[in-house]
Order: C-alpha cells, then sequence, then structure tokens
C-alpha cells in the first residue's frame, strides 16, 4: 500500500494516542513522543512498526503522540491511520 | 486601640518582618488563592530577602514564587503538598535547598511543639472584624471550615488577618480569635471563587473508578468496622469518593448510624449526615459549596484544627479514633509502601497532606487505586519515594481484585470469606504488566530537592532532582 495523503487516527485522551502519518520520502520515519517515553518508548516504537510492516509500507513518515496506551491500541490506531492515509483499495 | 492597618505594606512592616524570617499561609483558598501571591509581591518590593515559606499546601496559582525564588527573596520552602508549575519546577532543581514535606499532622505538631517558630501568619480569611475575629463561612471569598489556619494563629509571633470583608465587632462565630491576631489588612479580594470550591463534587462515572469503589465499599462491609458507631474518611476524587455511594446502601440495609465523617468534607458526607448515616461531620477543609454552606448552618458539621484533626503530639486527635479512610496512591509496591509525593517520572505533584496521618491512625486503611494508569502500572517492586510505610496501611482495592498486607492476615481471612477477590500484591503487579508489558526502571535521579518528613519527624524518604 502507498501512503499518499495527510491522515491522523486515535486522540489526546489519557490511555489513548494520537497518530499522523504523511506520505514518506523513500523509507519509513517514526517519531514517538510520549508521557512514558523512558518506560515503554521502545515498545510504543516496535508496536508501530510491526504494524507498518504487516500492511507492507516502505515509505511513510508516522507521528505518534502517545498518552499512556496499551500496545494493542497504538497498533489499532497506527493502522488505521495508514490506511486513511493509503491509496483507496479495490 | 486599632488593628486595622490601611495597607499590607504598612502591615508587612508593622509585623517587623525582616530578612530570614519565617512566614506562613494556609491553603483554604486553594487554587484560588490571592493572598501567597500579594504578600510575597510587596515582601519583595520591600527588599526584605532570605525567607522561609512555611505553608499547608501549594497550587498552581502560586507560580510567582518561582521568581521570588530566583531572586533570594525565598530561599526555603517547608509545605504538605504542592502541584503545578512550582512543583514541576522544584523538581528540575529550582532552590539550592531542598523542599521539606510534612504531613497535614505532621506540620501543626511542628508548630505546636515549637519546633517550628512562625515569624508572621499571613492568614487570608473570608470574613473578620476589626479585631481579627475571623471565620471562613461568609463573604465572596468563602471557603467554609479554617482548620489549617488555627494553629499559625495561635503559635506565630505575629497573626496578620488579610480579609475582603470586614465585618462589625463581634463575629461570630470566630475560627480565629481576636486574642491571636494582632494586625487586620483589608483588600479588595482575597481568591477567585472559582478556584477556592468546586461547585459540586461530581461523582465520577468511569466504569473501572466504579468498581474499585464499590469493592471497597464490600471491603469496609466485611472489614469487621461497620458497626454502630462507625467512623469514615474518604476524598474527593475518582473512586475514593465514590465509596460513599455504594456504603450507603450497605449501611441502610445493616441498619447502622455511623458517628463522624471526617477530613475534607464534601457534599456526599454532608448528605449522608443530613439523612442521617452520620450523627456529625469533623472539618478541617471544605471542598465544594454544599460543604460551605453545610458548616455555616449545622451545628452538627463542626470545624476542627488542623492540630485537632491529625497531630501526632495532640494528646489526642481525630484521626485517632477513625475507624476506616480511603486513600489514593499514584503507586504502591510490594512491600504496601505508598508514594503520593511524585509522578512515576520522579515528578513532585502532590504530598502527604492527611494520608501518612489517617492511615497511621484508622484502624482499616485503604488504598483505591486502579491497576495502572495509562500504562503505568500502579504495584511496583519500590516507590519512588514513600510518603505512607507500609507498616500502617492495611489493603489494596483495584478494578481486578484486592490485595491485604500480610501483617493482617486476619483481615485477609475475614475479606475471602466476604467473596472479595483476594489476591497477593505481587499477583495484581503481574495482572497489570500482562496488559501493560514490563515497565523500563526510570533513569537515576539527581541531587535531593526535595525531603519528606515524617509525623514522628523523622526523614522517612528524599526526592531526587529530575534532569531533563
Amino acid at each position: 500500500m502507498n501512503i499518499v495523503r495527510l491522515a491522523v487516527a486515535g486522540t489526546l485522551e489519557s490511555n489513548d494516542v494520537l497518530v499522523s502519518v504523511a506520505p514518506g520520502e523513500g523509507r519509513v520515519e517514526i517519531e514517538v513522543e510520549s508521557i512514558v517515553l523512558d518506560q515503554f518508548g521502545e515498545n510504543i516504537r516496535q508496536a508501530a512498526q510491526e504494524v507498518i510492516g504487516e500492511i507492507g509500507i516502505t515509505s511513510a513518515k508516522v507521528r505518534l503522540e502517545d498518552r499512556g496506551a496499551l500496545d494493542c491500541t497504538v497498533k489499532a490506531r497506527v493502522e488505521t491511520a495508514l490506511r486513511r492515509a493509503g491509496e483507496a483499495q479495490k | 486601640m486599632s488593628k486595622v492597618i490601611a495597607t499590607l505594606s504598612d502591615a508587612i512592616r508593622e509585623a517587623g518582618l525582616k530578612d530570614g524570617m519565617t512566614v506562613s499561609f494556609h491553603h483554604h483558598l486553594r487554587n484560588g488563592d490571592f493572598v501567597l501571591n500579594m504578600v510575597m509581591e510587596e515582601i519583595a518590593r520591600q527588599g526584605i530577602k532570605g525567607l522561609t515559606v512555611q505553608a499547608s499546601s501549594l497550587f498552581d496559582c502560586h507560580y510567582p514564587l518561582i521568581e521570588h525564588i530566583r531572586n533570594g527573596v525565598v530561599c526555603r520552602i517547608e509545605t504538605d503538598y504542592m502541584n503545578g508549575q512550582i512543583a514541576k519546577a522544584i523538581s528540575e532543581g529550582l532552590m539550592e535547598r531542598p523542599v521539606l514535606f510534612r504531613s497535614h499532622g505532621g506540620r501543626p505538631a511542628a508548630i505546636d511543639s515549637g519546633r517550628v517558630t512562625i515569624d508572621v501568619a499571613f492568614i487570608a480569611a473570608p470574613a473578620s472584624d476589626p479585631m481579627g475575629n475571623a471565620n471562613g463561612i461568609s463573604g465572596p471569598s468563602a471557603c467554609g471550615s479554617l482548620g489549617y489556619a488555627i494553629p499559625d494563629s495561635r503559635r506565630a509571633k505575629k497573626a496578620v488577618i488579610i480579609t475582603d470583608n470586614l465585618l462589625p465587632y463581634p463575629l461570630s462565630p470566630a475560627s480565629i480569635e481576636e486574642t491571636d491576631v494582632d494586625l487586620v489588612v483589608k483588600v479588595d479580594s482575597i481568591g477567585d471563587p472559582k478556584g477556592i470550591v468546586s461547585g459540586t463534587t461530581r461523582m465520577t462515572r468511569d466504569p473501572v473508578a466504579l468498581t474499585i469503589a464499590r469493592y471497597a465499599a464490600q471491603v469496609i462491609e466485611h472489614s469487621g468496622l461497620l458497626k454502630e458507631g462507625f467512623s469514615f474518611q474518604t476524598g474527593a476524587g475518582g473512586a475514593s469518593l465514590a465509596v460513599t455511594q455504594y456504603l450507603k446502601p450497605i449501611m441502610k440495609r445493616l441498619g447502622i448510624t455511623g458517628s463522624f465523617g471526617l477530613g475534607g468534607i464534601t457534599g456526599y458526607l454532608v448528605d449522608m449526615l443530613e439523612e442521617g448515616y452520620f450523627t456529625s461531620l469533623m472539618d478541617v477543609q471544605c471542598f465544594d459549596l454544599k460543604a460551605v454552606e453545610s458548616i455555616s448552618k449545622n451545628p452538627l458539621h463542626k470545624e476542627i484544627s488542623a492540630s485537632r484533626y491529625a497531630s501526632p503530639l495532640a494528646k489526642s486527635a481525630a484521626v485517632n479514633a477513625l475507624d476506616v479512610v480511603v486513600l489514593g496512591a499514584t503507586q504502591i509496591d510490594t512491600g504496601f509502601n505508598v508514594n503520593v509525593h511524585t509522578d512515576s517520572n520522579g515528578y513532585i505533584t502532590g504530598g502527604s497532606g492527611g494520608h501518612s496521618d489517617t492511615a497511621a491512625g484508622a484502624k482499616l486503611a485503604m488504598i483505591v487505586a486502579p491497576l495502572f494508569r495509562a500504562r503505568l502500572p500502579i504495584v511496583v517492586d519500590k516507590v519512588l519515594c514513600t510518603s505512607t510505610p507500609g507498616s500502617t496501611v492495611d489493603v489494596l482495592v483495584t478494578q481486578r481484585g484486592v490485595a491485604v498486607n500480610p501483617q493482617r492476615k486476619e483481615l485477609k481471612d475475614m475479606l475471602k470469606a466476604g467473596g472479595l477477590p483476594v489476591y497477593e500484591i505481587e499477583e495484581l503487579k503481574q495482572l497489570a504488566e500482562n496488559y501493560t508489558g514490563a515497565p523500563k526502571p526510570s533513569r537515576p535521579f539527581g541531587r535531593t530537592v526535595a525531603e519528606v518528613e515524617y509525623r514522628d519527624f523523622s526523614i522517612i524518604d528524599r526526592i531526587g532532582c529530575v534532569e531533563r
């Protein structure tokens, strides 16, 4: 799937994450900001990477503003944002 | 004679304030307080330096203190609680000398015993007469009880009443009495009513908090303490407050009339008093307008001083007569030690308030908290700061079950027999981490920015600088 437009998913509520996706420059760039960066920064990045890999994205800018979301939430928000930003599927 | 002084500036001079002295403030006007800021600004203008601020609590509105600290006007802070910008700045190393945290009981004990000397107490009063008889129950800045100001008024070398509501002599009732007051200053406004009390304390609708509260009420029911004359304290937030809503039907079903509700008082406890669930309220601090109204008209709703509330050196204090207290926590460790001073990143966000006093005094000290908050598990191996020692904490209640302090074996058996889901505290920790993952330990902290003095005056823990 190609990322062709800007899209977001999620909120800035506690226990949620706001994911923004934009077209990339030939690679995947992930930026993580979190209130639990010290404790869970790596887990959040990993969860995002997993979804990006599964969907087969090779070029995108993905920004996560995390407010303490669980991994399942992170994955769901990232997937939704990617699909909103992707080419319409047949 | 007249005690009324025309301006704050004159009152500060008249009180004889000099470099290096100690000034005190109470926190009944909470985040709507104007008095601390107006007094400190005037002190700064007069060029007085090196003061100790002895405040029962500090809130976000007190951020101008940061400049006074930078400019050397204030070089030491002693308080029971702080949050907001000042707390963040302290955590990041604003002050050379560490802040000294006490509890709401430890502070009056230190003041009454002379361990702390207050040179000038600046006492915000919603109503006062020209001789300094003052109360908190009328006027545009009414806040109800003035309990935390009473020890300061009695012990300070000079006590200055600051009011925006000067009434004819003799004002009655008088929470602060003329025998203790040196000077009275009339100002335009002592506070912003919106920040002083909440209009109404709202009951949470969060299903997690409600589940915790329901379990907490069941713990009380099966603790063996819920009988005629039962006494109770709970907080004003989330799950703590919601416990009252589940406790009421249980008391009704069992036909039990409690003796007193204690502490910071909300409209929900006022309802329970008016409906006959308790025969009195002992109020050191009003949390909402309904509590303010009640204390002004109901003789069974009594104002008490901070000393009577919780002082460990008083000949007796209300916390020692308390059956059950419901308390919060930012962290609790597997030894049941509780942190209410810092968040999970080590930033100061609160303080003991009456936490450690009521835990020590009550027959059952209960911590209510969700298994995790914003992905951070509440149960940890070691709290970042010990505010309340585990030896005084009896039970942890979460939305998934309860854990009983191993020292309280008989309580554990009673709760099991009552059908509550009882776990080891380590099991609750694991349960949380199954959802969140194991948190990476936080970074090491720098030099000490605050010391926590327990109610016996021993330093129970130190809080380190958070480096950014």
